[in-house]
């Protein structure tokens, strides 16, 4: 019964953040969205009117043509509903409505590779190369990091300890992105092995596209991997360290049962609950960080199409990528709190 | 946690080696800053997007100690800016000379040469430029008037090596040359031994004389710029920047964005969580609700947007990531707080009828302090990453350059694949030494506060 009403709060609260994100944001770029709209018909309003010369003909002065015209763009701008301000209830209202139906309408600049403007289809074809790119890097750092946490935690002091002890402290001063202009320069320049930029040269309908897309993932991969697992490894060092000190892990040491086994059986297992809950939450913090790591390596997923949004300032690609962002971010949170909740009962308790 | 005296800490810090790698680092980062606000000028850093500021020095040029490790020298950028200036009068005629010399010991030919100047005189004096070689031959290679200008007027221009007139002087003293000039420019003929075109060592003298009649002329502003592929400490950038003015104002530049954002996030933070945690009931309720909400924005899109939309100041910059820096300290200040209420001098001062504001200020916060140091030290990291990220996206603000700056222009002009190291490794570096001054800080400090870590 507890859980049930814990997983309800947080499911609320999770709506709540993601309105308020998407109402941020709207308020963010929603003036310059107006602004872009209107220029928009006007534009057309006037693309339509001198496509017919007979409508400019039939005015004796250009003043009168001039009125006419405003009043064609005024009348245009009513009927779209664009004569109430951007933070007026209906319209904020409407346009949340839609971003909610995943109808983010069409991209001002940026199209996808097939040359849609569409920005549902945009996000759509970049959204799985990132997944591809940073799940895969997660998954391998904690996979290295879990093992090398465990090994050194179960011998604090070890030469294999300090290592991966200032590795980690190390490793985590650096940014991830200037240690993959590093990569570039020794693995693009010195040593040409790997392409310097990211984005396969072939069309994604070329049947060696995938083969191209992994053999262009390697280097960005090599490095968010060598960057990352280090953090992980101390953090599930500092767990064992803890776990090595309770009573039952000394007590099954004294009833003789091997190192290993008390490792990886025990003392593992009750690290477990805050692992997977930082796995969970590191997964969708991995697609955040993306935007500056896809932006070094040029790769085509969702991170650079957002920094290329904002270079342009293609607004429906901004709202509707920080939608998804948030979107994939929260899932990502709720699912950390409900195996947190799982796991340690006090929690959902509220104590 | 809260048994640790600041006395003991402070014991506890000096005998942590880490710790004292640290602060040392920080003090050398200190000292850096100090040096740089005093040796360089404020208009020197303010002028950095300034291409104007920068035309004088060269593109892309490697740092000058490389030579030190090369047998085949680079030739090092130089700019001359104290001629000797000798005045000498016969009759009507009057004549300037402004002497330049310099050693050239490189194994290639410079660049190109720039002579700028800045001449005030009336008529239309002749301006000559002639090369003294250390092989003892003299080359002329300019003689030209300046505009005729019958009141006293003050003439700038820059004559370049590349000038046409220079090569065709040049070409017609072909006969000291023991090899066809061709289309050789002017800089590789003047550097070259008379003999065969290889680089010519030794002493050069720049002789520039400015004859006039009957006029008193002055050269104000005389440089001979001889143009070289390495330069400085630290090189320049393909915008022509010494690399060395953007590292060393990027030092105080990051501590301060740092420290500051550390301080105000975890002070807010901390504040936040002791109130909440003391209050508890409907108000922790509340506030730990507004805490999952920020803590569930997404804060890299919104630091973008928000730089996008409002400013990229980078004062603004400090206050959204204290926006985004604050929640996790309260997460847990407000756990801490909750164990600390429940300690009798509270229960006491409570029935002694002392005020609540005074209870969290006297009593719950001095306890959470040690906490609130380490926090404060591994906050200032974050912070100057993610600056360093913003401004690498191209989101800094302009009128301060950051290291983060600094590396996205270098990867706008692809300063990776094109191999120039010195404008990728040291901005990256100072950022990542930054960086582990505090974490090695917050790391010693941490240990000393969970004793469990240590064992």
């Amino acid at each position: 019964m507890a859980l049930k009403k814990y997983v309800a709060t947080r499911l609320v609260t999770m709506f709540g953040v993601l309105m308020i994100t998407l109402l941020l944001t709207i308020s963010l770029v929603g003036s310059n969205m107006d602004t872009i709209l209107k220029q928009g018909v006007v534009f057309q309003v006037r693309a339509e009117i001198t496509e017919d010369p007979s409508i400019a003909n039939s005015f004796a002065s250009s003043e009168e043509f001039e009125e006419f015209v405003q009043n064609q763009i005024d009348q245009r701008i009513e009927t779209l509903g664009l004569d109430e301000p951007w933070y007026s209830p209906q319209r904020i209202g409407l346009t949340m409505y839609k971003i909610l139906l995943l109808d983010f309408g069409n991209a001002t600049f940026l199209t996808s590779d097939s040359g849609s403007s569409d920005v549902k289809e945009i996000i759509l074809e970049k959204l799985p190369r990132t997944i591809l790119l940073f799940t895969t890097a997660t998954i391998i750092i904690s996979v290295i990091g879990i093992f090398l946490g465990a090994l050194s935690g179960s011998k604090v002091g070890s030469v294999i300890d300090k290592i991966t002890s200032s590795f980690a402290i190390i490793s985590s001063s650096f940014p991830v992105w200037w240690i993959g202009m590093l990569m570039i320069f020794l693995f693009a320049f010195v040593y040409q092995i790997f392409p310097a930029r990211a984005t396969p040269p072939i069309p994604s309908s070329d049947p060696d596209y995938i083969i191209s897309l992994l053999y262009h993932m390697t280097l960005p991969l090599i490095t968010i991997v060598m960057i990352g697992f280090g953090a992980w490894a101390y953090l599930v060092r500092n767990f064992m360290v803890g776990i090595m000190q309770e009573d039952f892990i000394m007590s099954k040491k004294i009833m003789g049962i091997s190192k290993k086994k008390i490792i990886y059986r025990h003392a593992l297992k009750n690290a477990a609950p805050p692992i997977v809950t930082i796995l969970a939450l590191s997964l969708s913090g991995s697609l955040g960080g993306a935007i500056i790591t896809e932006a070094v390596f040029d790769w085509p997923g969702m991170g650079r199409l957002y920094f290329e949004a904002i270079t342009v300032m293609d607004l429906p690609i901004i709202i509707g990528a920080t939608y998804i962002l948030t979107v994939f971010f929260l899932i990502s949170i709720f699912i950390a709190d409900l195996l947190y909740g799982y796991f340690d009962p006090r929690v959902r308790t509220g104590q | 946690m809260s048994s640790i005296s600041p006395q003991e800490i402070k014991n506890e810090f000096t005998k942590s080696k880490m710790g004292i790698a640290g602060i040392s680092i920080l003090a050398i980062l200190i000292t850096i800053s100090i040096v740089a606000i005093v040796t360089i000028p404020s208009e020197t850093f303010s002028g950095w997007n300034n291409p104007g500021n920068w035309i004088s020095y060269p593109k892309v040029a490697i740092p000058g100690w490389v030579n030190l490790f090369l047998i085949e020298k680079i030739p090092e950028h130089k700019i001359l800016d104290e001629p000797i200036e000798k005045i000498e009068t016969s009759g009507q005629i009057s004549v300037i000379s402004h002497q330049f010399g310099f050693n050239f010991d490189y194994d290639d030919f410079p660049n190109d040469f720039i002579y700028e100047f800045s001449a005030k005189y009336s008529g239309a004096p002749l301006l000559e430029i002639v090369v003294i070689r250390p092989d003892g031959v003299q080359l002329e290679l300019l003689s030209t008037s300046l505009p005729n200008s019958k009141s006293e007027t003050i003439h700038t221009e820059r004559i370049f090596s590349t000038d046409e007139s220079i090569r065709k002087k040049l070409v017609l003293q072909s006969n000291k040359f023991g090899f066809s000039l061709g289309k050789l420019s002017s800089e590789d003929i003047i550097f070259s031994q008379a003999e065969n075109h290889q680089p010519l060592k030794g002493n050069y003298v720049y002789l520039i004389n400015l004859y006039g009649v009957e006029s008193q002329n002055e050269i104000p502003k005389s440089n001979l710029i001889i143009g070289g592929k390495a330069f400085g400490i630290m090189g320049t950038d393909e915008l022509r920047r010494d690399l060395a003015v953007g590292l060393l104002w990027g030092t105080p530049l990051a501590l301060f964005i740092g420290i500051v954002v550390a301080i105000a996030s975890v002070t807010m933070g901390l504040i936040y969580g002791v109130y909440a945690g003391y209050k508890g009931k409907k108000t922790d309720e509340v506030l730990m609700r507004f805490n999952d909400v920020i803590y569930a924005l997404p804060a890299l899109p919104f630091l973008i947007i928000l730089s996008v939309t409002i400013s990229n100041s980078i004062f603004l910059m400090i206050g959204f990531l204290t926006i985004f820096g604050w929640v996790g300290v309260a997460k847990v200040s407000r756990s801490m707080a909750l164990q600390i209420k429940t300690r009798g001098y509270i229960d006491a001062a409570e029935m002694m009828g002392q005020k609540k504001s005074k209870i969290i200020f006297r009593h719950i916060l001095p306890q959470l302090l040690p906490y609130a140091f380490a926090s404060i030290a591994i906050s200032v990291p974050a912070a100057i990453t993610t600056e360093a990220g913003l401004s690498f996206l191209g989101l800094g603000d302009p009128s301060f350059p950051t290291w983060g700056q600094i590396l996205h222009d270098a990867n706008v002009y692809g300063a990776a694949s094109r191999g120039l190291w010195w404008w990728i490794m040291p901005p990256g570096m100072m950022i990542a030494i930054t960086g582990l001054a505090f974490v090695f800080i917050g790391n010693a400090l941490d240990v000393i506060i969970n004793p469990k870590l240590r064992r």
